[in-house]
């Protein structure tokens, strides 16, 4: 099996989807014969022509609403927002239009749109190349929403978005995207080609929206993260030596509700884990779903590590990340706690 | 082939198919400028800046140049500078250049995680701020950094922000270059394409409102005027007769988009604002002694409380977008050096010399000067830090400034953060 980056895994699910279905078309800001910024497009234009692979004006709104104009006429447009601190023009077609258009049309008109957008900070970005808006998009009913942590579950997710019948947001964990970041800034990053789940099929495969997969099993304590988070969470377990599941969930909208309490359930302690600020984040709804479902299953209260409510700063990145050592205080105290 | 022209061979039309617009270059192949059409300099009319718009409109397609081949200022745009004036508006484009040289190549050695420049736009933003007056507002992109060397704001201080140091005045939350200067006039730098265009506007009517003289300048890239938010300041800027300059620097280039994908192929960025009632010049970007009279001009109309303009700067962005950005993967690696305006000081050098107030050896003296004035101020910056060796602020501060006054959420995660 080959071995590929994240971002060439993206790169093949859009390749494959190009050529089976004609209906795929990639557009976005400099996705083109540049082949976009992280590359994640490259070549596509050059192989797919330039109608179905090509650049758009720098207009956030614009994209999204020939997107979902497009959608509408029957294709699948693949749209790529540069970063997802970008997206904020584009909210009032994502969130008044794509999400809304079956429900409010009787299911005469759909959105079956894909939105790529690369999240997540370490990159030095700071506040307009960092952030993890997920938790704003989970809000809003009628779009699923997606990261993935890998180069295998990426394209088969990918593949899955693009297939979908609703509006499917993307979103990328950019600092995963050549290799399984865990937080340790300081120390060199593993690449995808000497990790397991950086071995991709080539060909066509799919992995299902809505299903979490279980990072590593344990009876411990749970973890539920997503995106980088979960090579987070995988360093604190294996740093800590406490025995705790990763769940990762892959699919936000919709959760796999089933994974999290099955995995609850038997552990009784829950560690929620993300990079986005922590009010009104994903995780809150998280916790509220453990505590509504596993609420006489619970030995100790429900800890959330999360970013700091503020801005992504530049310099003081590193102390902003919610990185191994804050997962492994967090499992410490649901372990400790009777 | 045109729908039309093929509709006329072969009587019938031809499928339909999405027009893509595509550079007239690529990688590997010559530069081509063939198509540019670039006006005599001279040529253009200065109208009076309360004629009426029919008669402005034929300014928003033409081009306004004032120097010449040789260097001679030619025309009725010639605004007429001093020689004082003249040299200062090359030591502010040079030390410029020299600044973004010493940052770039700073970001190269891993002192910083980022760096833009604005080589061979210069004369953008050293003309436009000389040309205003001190006490106007400006609400920059990323790439006038000129405006804050004209306004003679320190090296050094723009430096502790490249390096987030402990002098850092933004408490290195900003990535570099996004300066913020409330006391030279310059509004903190929006990582968010455009934003600045329709704040600017606001900024002018609330001057206009309280009867204040001052005036509002923006900026945008060619590329970012697709954004709703260039479309939003014009209308506003129209509405109100806001006191507002609105530049378009059409540098050619938007990260790896020509001017085309920005809707620059069917006709020019100045036209746009026709539609709005905005008055608009064309004009050289290069063209120090042009780009300051246009801004004259538009300073006027704006201070004598006739309206908003936009002016479309015609210029070349040299330099890569950024310290991420790789040109030669998307345009011929001639373009630069063969853009047909020229660069911006070698071409007020050569007027300068033109009328005997200057020479090749004060100019490479005046060089060395700037050069070791940048390295003084670079080794003070570093001297307070820089990113990757520090110090920095502490990680206390990250917590400050979210509100005025820090809530119970705040205090908490940073009790918890240990800091
Ligand atoms: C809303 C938004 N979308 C996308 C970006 C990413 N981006 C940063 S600069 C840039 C190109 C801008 O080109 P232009 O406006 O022509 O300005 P120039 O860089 O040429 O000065 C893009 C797409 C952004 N910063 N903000
Ligand atoms: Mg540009």
């Amino acid at each position: 099996m080959p071995a590929m980056t994240m971002i060439q895994a993206l790169n093949s699910a859009m390749d494959i989807m190009l050529a089976r279905d004609p209906n795929v078309v990639v557009l976005g800001e400099d996705v083109g014969y540049f082949g976009g910024v992280f590359r994640c497009t490259d070549g596509l234009q050059k192989k797919h022509g330039r109608h179905r692979v090509f650049d758009t004006p720098i207009a956030e709104a614009g994209i999204l609403g020939a997107a979902v104009g497009m959608s509408v006429y029957g294709l699948r447009p693949v749209a790529e927002i540069q970063f997802a601190d970008y997206i904020y023009p584009a909210a009032d077609q994502l969130i008044s239009e794509a999400a809304r258009l079956r429900y409010r049309s009787g299911g005469e008109f759909t959105a079956p749109l894909t939105v790529r957008a690369p999240c997540g900070g370490g990159i030095y970005g700071g506040q307009t190349h960092s952030q993890s808006p997920e938790g704003i998009f989970t809000h809003v009913c009628g779009l699923k929403t997606v990261i993935p942590s890998n180069p295998y579950d990426a394209k088969g997710l990918l593949i899955s978005a693009i297939e979908d019948d609703d509006p499917v947001i993307f979103f990328e964990p950019k600092r995963l995207y050549n290799g399984p970041f865990d937080g340790h800034h300081d120390k060199p990053t593993l690449p995808w080609a000497k990790h397991p789940q950086g071995e991709v099929p080539a060909d066509y495969y799919t992995v299902p929206l809505g299903k979490a997969a279980i990072a590593r099993p344990g009876s411990a304590a749970t973890v539920i993260a997503y995106g980088a988070m979960v090579h987070v969470a995988l360093a604190a377990v294996e740093e800590s030596g406490i025995d705790a599941e990763v769940i990762d969930l892959r699919t936000l909208i919709p959760v796999d509700i089933d994974a999290i309490v099955a995995s609850v359930e038997k552990t009784g302690r829950c560690v929620i884990v993300h990079e986005a600020t922590r009010t009104s984040g994903f995780g809150a709804e998280l916790s509220a779903l453990v505590q509504e479902h596993c609420f006489y299953h619970l030995e100790a209260p429900i800890e959330r590590v999360t970013g700091y409510d503020t801005p992504y700063p530049h310099a003081l990145e590193w102390d902003y990340f919610p990185g191994p050592a804050r997962v492994t205080e967090a499992l410490r105290r649901v372990t400790e706690a009777m | 082939m045109s729908n039309v022209r093929s509709l006329r061979r072969t009587g019938k039309p031809p499928r339909p198919y999405l027009h893509v617009p595509e550079p007239k270059a690529r990688p590997g192949e010559p530069a081509d400028f063939s198509t540019l059409a670039i006006p005599e300099a001279g040529r253009q009319a200065r109208p009076a800046v309360d004629a009426s718009a029919r008669e402005l409109r034929p300014f928003a397609e033409d081009l306004i140049r004032v120097m010449d081949g040789e260097g001679r200022a030619v025309g009725p745009w010639d605004p007429k500078l001093d020689a004082d004036t003249l040299r200062r508006g090359l030591r502010v484009m040079m030390l410029t250049r020299a600044y973004d040289d010493r940052m770039y190549r700073a970001q190269r050695q891993g002192k910083t995680s980022f760096y833009m420049k604005c080589t061979g736009e210069e004369a953008v933003a050293s003309a436009q701020a000389m040309a205003l007056n001190r006490a106007d507002m400006l609400f920059p992109t990323y790439r006038q950094q000129g405006l804050l060397i004209a306004r003679d704001w320190p090296l050094v201080d723009m430096m502790n922000q490249v390096y987030s140091n402990t002098q850092d005045r933004l408490k290195g939350r900003q990535m570099p270059v996004f300066y913020s200067s409330a006391e030279a006039g310059f509004f903190s730098i929006s990582g968010n394409l455009a934003t600045q265009y329709s704040q600017a506007v606001g900024w002018a009517m609330a001057a206009a409102i309280k009867g204040d003289s001052r005036i509002a300048a923006a900026w945008i890239g060619e590329g970012a005027t697709a954004e709703g938010d260039f479309h939003h300041a014009l209308t506003f800027a129209s509405v109100y007769r806001a006191p507002v300059i609105l530049n378009v620097v059409n540098n050619q280039w938007a990260i790896s988009s020509f001017q085309g994908i920005a809707g620059g192929e069917a006709t020019t960025f100045a036209s746009r604002a026709i539609g709005f009632g905005i008055p608009a010049l064309r004009v050289d970007g290069n063209d120090f002694l042009a780009v300051y009279a246009v801004t004259q001009w538009a300073a006027e109309r704006a201070r004598t409380h006739v309206g908003p303009t936009l002016i479309e700067l015609f210029t070349y962005r040299a330099a890569p977008h950024s310290t991420s950005d790789d040109p030669s993967k998307y345009r011929p690696a001639e373009e630069a050096r063969q853009w047909p305006l020229g660069d911006p000081i070698a071409r007020l050098k050569q007027h300068l010399i033109s009328l005997g107030q200057w020479s090749e050896e004060r100019h490479v003296q005046l060089e060395s000067e700037l050069i070791e004035e940048v390295r003084a101020a670079g080794r003070q910056a570093e001297s307070y830090g820089t990113l990757d060796k520090g110090p920095h602020h502490s990680a206390k501060t990250m917590f400050e400034d979210v509100f005025k006054d820090m809530p119970w959420n705040l205090r908490r995660q940073r009790q918890e953060s240990g800091v």
